[in-house]
């Protein structure tokens, strides 16, 4: 099957709306023409079993962009890549313009991630935790101690930043996981199926926190199966079986899957398995 | 593709890389805190040795003049250093269990993602792990002068770099299974295969002209054995002597360890990949 072209434009949309009020960021720089996230051409496989094939994908700043795939689409590997905890085989992944494989300081340097399966250390308390990512990228001490009460503040988790991680709830471990990755300030923000689990009102505000950060200039990746939470604005990239199968705006995606009525039926047509007639 | 570069990296100095290891190691330091009495049980293996095989064997193993002593000792001096060595193994094995266990857990994602080199971080936790394992076998030692086992005062103070190239060598071989090891369920095998034959195997139980005697193969064993060496340089520093071969051997050994486990740990070799079975 042939990859639809990629037609992911640069930042089309002044995003405007929404802020954050008392969360906003701060100072950002400008957003660069140069992509948040290009990956080109990317395989990789464990053994036999190929868990993605010449994927290729682009992420802008200011941009929210949801990778949406079934289970085992291959997304927990792309995000594993991208992240350099291993090498693909083939392909290549630039951030901000900084090819991972040989300047993987400069590229990890510019990018937060939220990975699946919860990181955090229960032994430790919140606190613990996020001063722990900040001294992993040399965060001088006081400085970690004003991102780290910041961001706690900016995901509701002030209150608890001594509790220890054992004793919270999913909901709030995912807060303070955002709080964490964003305590490096990154220009790029990774997060794999981050509301997996969560309850309703844990999810909307993830969302709602993200899409707000995004709109303040910060690149997202969110990798997702939930068709609900794409949004108008956000860009789609749908991979399953390790490929590509169609990327772009909603209605561009709703095109791609032969003229569906909506995503859900787009989303349904486009990772259908290929049977031989 | 060529781009330029409208936004540069934070640039990580020698400052930042200080900042990440002490981060590390407070790490450590804080789930030491939080699970003391793994502290405390790693200390009761030693004393049991100490205080019921050594006590019993005393008048069966008899133990000549060999040095660093320069009279008969009692075996549960001649014992001591062994066991001081068996503290540090052990937690080099627990360390190795921790990041078996870290990867597990999916925790050790935040340290691999950390924009410092990967060998900078794994010499962090490396460094965590000896910090606490000197930190038992000071503490063993000072429970072995209760036993009336009492080198001269001024080895304590030179055994210190000895325990720490010995905990390293340990550690960085830790670090190496921890590479290699699939699961946790598999660590069992290692327990069985790979720290008891390397104990026995070794001069911390009996001296080396005992096992000559018995069998020449098994010497050349524990002579090629780095535990050995590790117990040598630590039994030789406890009685303010310097032992140039153990020192070198355990140094090389260290070197070799740390260097295969950075090699398991490299994300282009794909040692991760392999475990990640991936999805």
């Amino acid at each position: 099957m042939s990859q639809p072209a990629l037609s992911v434009s640069a930042n089309e949309s002044k995003k405007g709306g929404r802020g954050l009020g008392a969360a906003a960021l701060p100072q950002r720089e400008p957003p660069s023409p140069v992509s948040a996230l290009e990956v080109s051409g990317l395989s990789h496989a464990y053994g036999a079993r190929k868990a993605l094939d010449d994927v290729s994908l682009r992420v802008m700043p200011g941009e929210f962009t949801v990778l949406l795939g079934p289970n085992g689409a291959g997304k927990s590997t792309l995000f594993a890549l991208a992240t350099r905890l291993f090498d693909a085989r083939a392909g290549a992944i630039r951030v901000f313009g900084e090819p991972l494989a040989t300047r993987p300081a400069h590229a990890l340097a510019r990018l937060g991630v939220v990975f699946q399966q919860s990181t955090l250390d229960a032994d430790l308390s919140v606190r613990q935790n996020l001063l722990y990512a900040a001294a992993l990228h040399g965060i001088a001490r006081a400085e970690a101690r004003r991102r780290v009460a910041r961001e706690l503040e900016r995901v509701g988790m002030a209150d608890r930043a001594k509790e220890t991680v054992r004793n919270l709830s999913g909901g709030q471990r995912r807060r303070v996981e955002i709080a964490r990755a964003l305590i490096t300030e990154p220009l790029l923000l990774l997060l794999d199926e981050p509301t997996v689990g969560l309850d309703a009102a844990s999810r909307s505000f993830l969302l709602d926190h993200v899409r707000g950060l995004c709109r303040q200039g910060l690149a997202v990746l969110w990798a997702t199966h939930l068709i609900d939470e794409v949004d108008a604005e956000s860009r789609i990239v749908v991979l399953h079986a390790g490929r590509v199968r169609a990327t772009g705006s909603p209605a561009e995606i709703l095109a791609a899957a032969g003229g569906a009525p909506d995503l859900r039926e787009a989303f349904a047509r486009l990772t259908e398995e290929r049977r031989a007639p | 593709m060529s781009v330029s570069l409208a936004i540069p990296a934070r640039r990580l100095g020698a400052a930042a890389w200080l900042r990440c290891l002490i981060g590390i190691i407070w790490r450590e330091a804080l789930r030491f805190v939080h699970q003391r009495g793994r502290f405390f049980s790693a200390l009761v293996r030693p004393l049991v040795w100490l205080g019921i095989f050594a006590a019993g064997f005393r008048f069966v193993l008899g133990v000549s003049i060999v040095p660093p002593y320069e009279t008969y000792v009692l075996y549960e001096e001649y014992v001591v250093p062994g066991l001081a060595a068996m503290v540090l193994l052990f937690q080099g094995m627990q360390s190795s269990l921790s990041m078996v266990y870290d990867r597990e857990m999916g925790s050790m994602r935040v340290l691999l993602t950390s924009p410092l080199p990967r060998w900078w971080l794994l010499m962090g936790k490396l460094s965590a792990g000896v910090l606490v394992g000197v930190l038992q076998a000071y503490v063993f030692l000072a429970i072995a002068w209760f036993w009336e086992v009492r080198p001269p005062p001024l080895g304590y103070l030179a055994v210190l770099p000895a325990l720490a190239l010995a905990g390293m060598m340990l550690g960085a071989f830790g670090l190496l299974l921890s590479a290699r090891i699939r699961q946790l369920e598999n660590f069992a095998g290692v327990m069985n295969f790979v720290i008891f034959p390397m104990f026995f195997a070794s001069s911390a139980l009996y001296p080396l002209w005992r096992v000559k005697e018995a069998s020449l193969w098994l010497w050349y064993v524990c002579l090629a054995n780095p535990f050995t060496h590790a117990v040598e340089l630590i039994r030789f520093a406890l009685y303010q002597r310097f032992d140039p071969l153990s020192a070198a051997v355990v140094g090389g050994a260290f070197l070799a360890f740390a260097a295969l486990a950075v090699l398991g740990y490299d994300p282009a070799r794909g040692g991760l990949a392999r475990r990640a079975g991936g999805g």
